[in-house]
């Protein structure tokens, strides 16, 4: 039952960096059908902006923690504006092939001016909240998941704010519904792209400082794994659904954790990336997705 | 016509990479009339009409409305200045329910007492809407579709209304009843009426000015009680 509980929370904390990082894959998947492949590479970015930052505020200090999360999320905001800009808008109108292989590029490029900015050997992500073990019985917590475990829900639930309560989230569930039809009722289709990005690189930029947190290691190609296990995520939960998103992120991450903490641990990959093919063959449209045919 | 038109599309040509889509095409709406533009699949109506609310860009040509030059401007914009486009398979916000769908055409207007009056015009307009306000959009009948995209276009309060092909792909019964209240919204709300149909008994008798599109080009035009006269016309759309 310890074990249990310790592998829970482990797995929770690891599903919610997940979500959040999912989250971005879905929302521009709901707006422009394509897989924005260097959101794991953003992701990144804001591992590393994390680790500049941290070292302009002091240490192991809960404003200073929350300073550096936030100005790590805005400066990953613009960067995902700035892609969108200069990377995908000249080709939107064209074939989606073309747009998914310029983000493969543009994976490539951030991957590897990353080596050349912040150089190929791994760093040690510095420590930027207080820092402190907890024990309930014999389950330990360390202070960084409980970090992970709130802000990583607080930042869901303010997406979703801002998705069903705001006029630019109503313009959002326009476009990914239908995108002439929104344009027609005059929503303006760059400013909600942008926007998209915006809060998706966000997002990204926050995964990659928790995630950082608990898995201190980090360089330039640390993006490629969460960032594929959280596309995973995405479709398992449903592509183009939020609550899919951070539905799939979780169960991915839990099952993760326990086939990582049991005596299958070597295969812990491939029970993932399993059980989203057995789940794609049993609903082929995702968990929480849905096909849905309109009315001719 | 004694004033300027209100929208008025001078030597327009749209093309898709090498294909011509719309060569060479004027036409002049009145304000306050309902002009038709007639053709089979393929004339280049939709692209027309696509060009005018913005969604595509033309090769040249040029769109004015209301005295100020759209031609290229984005299609948020073009609906701002009270032009709406009920575009060809009504593209109704599926998931979403009736009452949003409504709300999202309002998506430009930010006086609520107006929005809430232009909803109860429209139910007034459309009983059905009214009694299907919970309902998911997608599950709705293709005339009620109808209904409720040309609802959604009234909610941002236009001008100028751009309807293609409502006729499409709904029960006969229910056609009769669009096309009543297409008249009745230019009678009683003052909205000027651009009318793309290939049914085109029906579109002549509502309208009073009429084109006839053919592969991109205006083969034919004048007033619609004599297109309806018109041998060649009678031959090829009216069925003899």
């Amino acid at each position: 039952m310890t074990e249990f509980l310790q592998q829970l929370i482990n797995g929770l904390s690891l599903g919610a960096i997940y979500a959040l990082l999912a989250l971005g894959y879905t929302m521009v998947y709901g707006v422009l059908r394509f897989i924005n492949f260097a959101h794991a590479d953003v992701f990144m970015v804001g591992s590393f902006a994390g680790y500049y930052l941290g070292r302009l505020v002091p240490g192991g200090t809960l404003w200073g923690g929350l300073a550096v999360l936030a100005a790590a999320m805005i400066a990953c905001a613009l960067l995902g504006v700035l892609i969108e800009r200069l990377a995908y808008r000249p080709l939107r109108g064209g074939p989606t092939l073309n747009v998914l292989i310029t983000a493969i590029g543009v994976s490539l490029l951030l991957q590897y001016s990353g080596q050349i900015i912040f150089g190929a050997t791994p760093r040690t992500f510095p420590q930027l909240f207080p820092v402190a073990q907890f024990h309930l019985g014999r389950v330990g917590i360390s202070s960084n998941q409980i970090v992970v475990i709130v802000v990583a829900p607080l930042l869901i639930a303010g997406l979703q704010l801002v998705v069903f309560k705001t006029r630019m989230g109503m313009a959002m569930r326009a476009v990914s519904l239908n995108l002439k039809a929104a344009q027609l009722v005059g929503v303006n289709i760059n400013t909600v792209i942008s926007f998209t990005f915006a809060l998706g690189s966000a997002l990204a930029a926050a995964g990659g400082i928790l995630y950082s947190m608990n898995y201190p290691s980090i360089d330039p190609l640390m993006g490629v794994m969460p960032g594929l296990k959280a596309f995973t995520a995405a479709i398992l939960g449903g592509i183009g659904s939020l609550p899919g998103a951070a539905l799939g992120g979780l169960i991915l991450g839990g099952a993760e954790t326990f086939v990582g903490g049991s005596q299958f641990s070597t295969y812990k990959d491939a029970i993932a990336f399993g059980i989203l093919i057995v789940i794609l063959l049993l609903r082929p449209a995702g968990l929480l997705g849905r096909w849905t045919a309109e009315k001719i | 016509m004694n004033a300027a038109p209100m929208l008025s599309v001078s030597q327009l040509s749209v093309s898709y990479g090498a294909i011509n889509a719309v060569c060479d095409l004027s036409l002049e709406i009145p304000q306050g009339g309902i002009v038709t533009l007639l053709g089979g699949n393929g004339a280049g109506k939709t692209t027309t009409l696509h060009t005018l609310s913005g969604l595509l860009r033309p090769k040249s040509g040029r769109v004015t409305f209301c005295g100020e030059d759209i031609t290229r401007l984005p299609p948020h914009q073009i609906v701002a200045r009270g032009l709406s486009h009920v575009p060809e398979g009504r593209m109704v916000f599926a998931n979403l329910s009736v009452a949003e769908n409504l709300a999202m055409g309002a998506f430009l207007q930010t006086d609520k007492a107006l929005v809430a009056e232009t909803r109860e015009h429209i139910f007034a307009l459309f009983p059905r809407l009214k009694e299907r306000l919970r309902q998911t959009a997608g599950t709705l009948s293709g005339g009620e579709q109808q209904m409720l995209a040309i609802g959604r276009a009234l909610m941002g309060c236009p001008k100028f209304l751009m309807l293609d092909e409502p006729s499409l792909g709904i029960a006969p019964r229910l056609i009769t009843t669009i096309f009543e209240k297409i008249v009745e919204i230019n009678r009683t709300q003052g909205i000027t009426i651009l009318l793309v149909e290939q049914n085109a008994n029906l579109a002549l008798e509502i309208s009073s000015y009429g084109y006839v599109l053919e592969t991109g080009h205006i083969v034919c035009q004048g007033p619609s009680r004599d297109l309806r006269q018109n041998p060649q016309l009678k031959a090829a759309y009216l069925g003899g």
